[in-house]
């Protein structure tokens, strides 16, 4: 399994060190050609505005868009937001998921914080079920969901901090900072299955 | 669980989302929504770029607040400020304006010779300027988030951002080649708390964001500082000195993506306008030097 991380800004490495720990093999993606023969990509957190502004001046929007159309896709943080249909506000999105995302939505950096999450459906750690650690960056809420797009995981008060639309999945927290690569697991299985 | 704030991972986790990108020296909201167009991942807010307050000389301070706060209004990037090293008091007026990062700069008139600030207490993160692997743990140790080189700001030279960043790895690279029990010596010679050093040789890089700083002028600028092994550029003096800053400032973002593609860089380094007016840092006497502020 090959699996590509959008690497024209913010945390790619990280995400290219979980995804190795977990399994798979890796390529980073600037230019189109660089989507040719991976099962599945990730954009990662970063920011959103830049990630938009570089796909555009390299000619990456469409191509990720016929990728996603049979392969998995997977945006946390910054990347979710750019998966999304709307964001409230003009700047270049895939336009991919059907949900509307708040930009920092929990305030400026001195709000952002760490929680643990119970996620429905992440493989087992030691046989058994156990929260997941996740770390929230200047983070995009998901505000609402349609159509095709269901909301994954919720904080507490219901709020949607992970959702997903068949083999595309947002998250707008960080499972690539944490160390669990449980997460990294859940989207292989998604990028393996027809 | 409940949820927590100001931890270590949530402000070392700001830097990891800028890395590969380009913050950008603004004194003016106009500049910031340029630098917020041309693809900057954050920008820093100030009242002058350095080479206007090497220029101008006298005592250098934190910005106005109000000046930080409109510049906060103007884009959705996340918004750096600076305060004096030492100055925790104006650390404390930034975190309460609700700043995202506060660089503790040697930009500025340090306001304590023997001590900087105690960065761990803080909810707001904090980048330090750091010319070796000593200094830069020392940094860490207090409590940065991120770590830059120091080079020498305002000049457009980039060699001192060159000497510090070869400075940092090499060391690193020395620190990972030692046998286990020439450690505790090495770090008692560079000055760095132990546990860090540990972390830095398991790790084989600093535990925090390390980026480039002081000096850089040109696209490839970022990308020498990129291909030598920092994880992002700052940019001050260098873009709103130079004769067309949105086309420059452009050029730089995708010069720090595309860092190893010799082809990108040629095309966008083509028909930039005029450079900042450099200053070669060895035609200024070592008084005027600042990056030997702070310790």
């Amino acid at each position: 399994m090959r699996i590509g991380v959008l690497a024209l800004q913010g945390d790619f490495h990280e995400h290219l060190l979980m995804l190795r720990q977990a399994g798979a093999d890796t390529a980073e993606v600037r230019l189109p050609a660089d989507l040719d023969g991976l099962d599945g990509l990730i954009i990662p957190g970063g920011e959103s505005t830049t990630i938009g502004k570089l796909a555009v001046a390299y000619h990456l929007m469409e191509p990720l868009r016929r990728f996603a159309a049979d392969r998995a896709v997977w945006g946390t943080c910054a990347g979710a937001i750019f998966l999304s249909q709307d964001a409230r506000r003009d700047q270049p999105l895939l336009g991919l998921m059907q949900m509307r995302v708040i930009r920092n939505a929990f305030g400026r950096q001195v709000e952002s914080f760490e929680t643990d999450l119970t996620v429905p459906g992440l493989p087992l750690k030691d046989g058994k079920e156990i929260p997941f650690h996740a770390v929230f960056i200047r983070a995009p809420l998901i505000e609402t969901v349609w159509g095709d797009c269901q909301a994954l995981v919720t904080l507490p008060d219901g709020r949607i901090v992970a959702a997903r639309q068949g083999k595309l999945l947002a998250t707008s927290f960080h499972p690539e900072l944490t160390g669990d690569d449980r997460f990294h697991r859940y989207f292989m299985e998604m990028a393996s299955s027809k | 669980m409940e949820q927590q704030v100001g931890t270590f991972a949530v402000k070392k986790g700001l830097a990891q989302m800028l890395k590969g990108g380009v913050i950008m020296d603004v004194v003016t909201p106009e500049h910031a929504r340029i630098a917020e167009e041309a693809g900057a991942v954050a920008v820093m807010a100030l009242e002058r770029v350095p080479a206007d307050i090497r220029a101008s000389g006298g005592v250098a301070r934190m910005s106005d607040p109000e000046l930080i706060l409109k510049i906060m209004d103007a884009v959705s990037i996340p918004v750096m400020a600076k305060v004096r090293i030492g100055h925790f008091v104006e650390a404390q007026i930034l975190e309460a304006l609700g700043v995202d990062y506060i660089d503790e700069s040697e930009v500025l008139t340090p306001a304590d010779e023997q001590h900087h600030i105690a960065k761990h207490d803080f909810k707001v993160p904090f980048v330090c300027g750091a010319r070796n692997l000593g200094e830069a743990l020392r940094r860490v140790g207090e409590g940065a988030a991120m770590i830059r080189t120091k080079g020498e700001a305002g000049t457009g030279d980039v060699v001192e951002a060159v000497r510090h960043a070869r400075q940092v790895l090499g060391d690193i690279r020395r620190l990972q080649n030692l046998p286990e029990e020439e450690v505790m010596a090495f770090s008692k010679e560079i000055g760095a708390p132990y546990e860090l050093v540990l972390e830095t040789r398991r790790l084989g890089r600093l535990p925090v964001v390390n980026f480039a700083a002081g000096g850089i002028a040109t696209p490839a600028d970022a990308a020498l500082m990129m291909q030598l092994g920092v994880d992002g550029v700052f940019v001050g003096s260098g873009i709103f000195k130079s004769g067309d800053p949105a086309r420059r400032a452009a050029a730089i973002v995708k010069a720090t993506t595309h860092y190893k593609d010799a082809s990108i860089l040629a095309e966008v380094s083509r028909n930039l306008g005029e450079p900042m007016v450099g200053r070669q840092i060895s035609s200024i006497p070592d008084q005027d030097l600042i990056a030997g502020r702070g310790w």
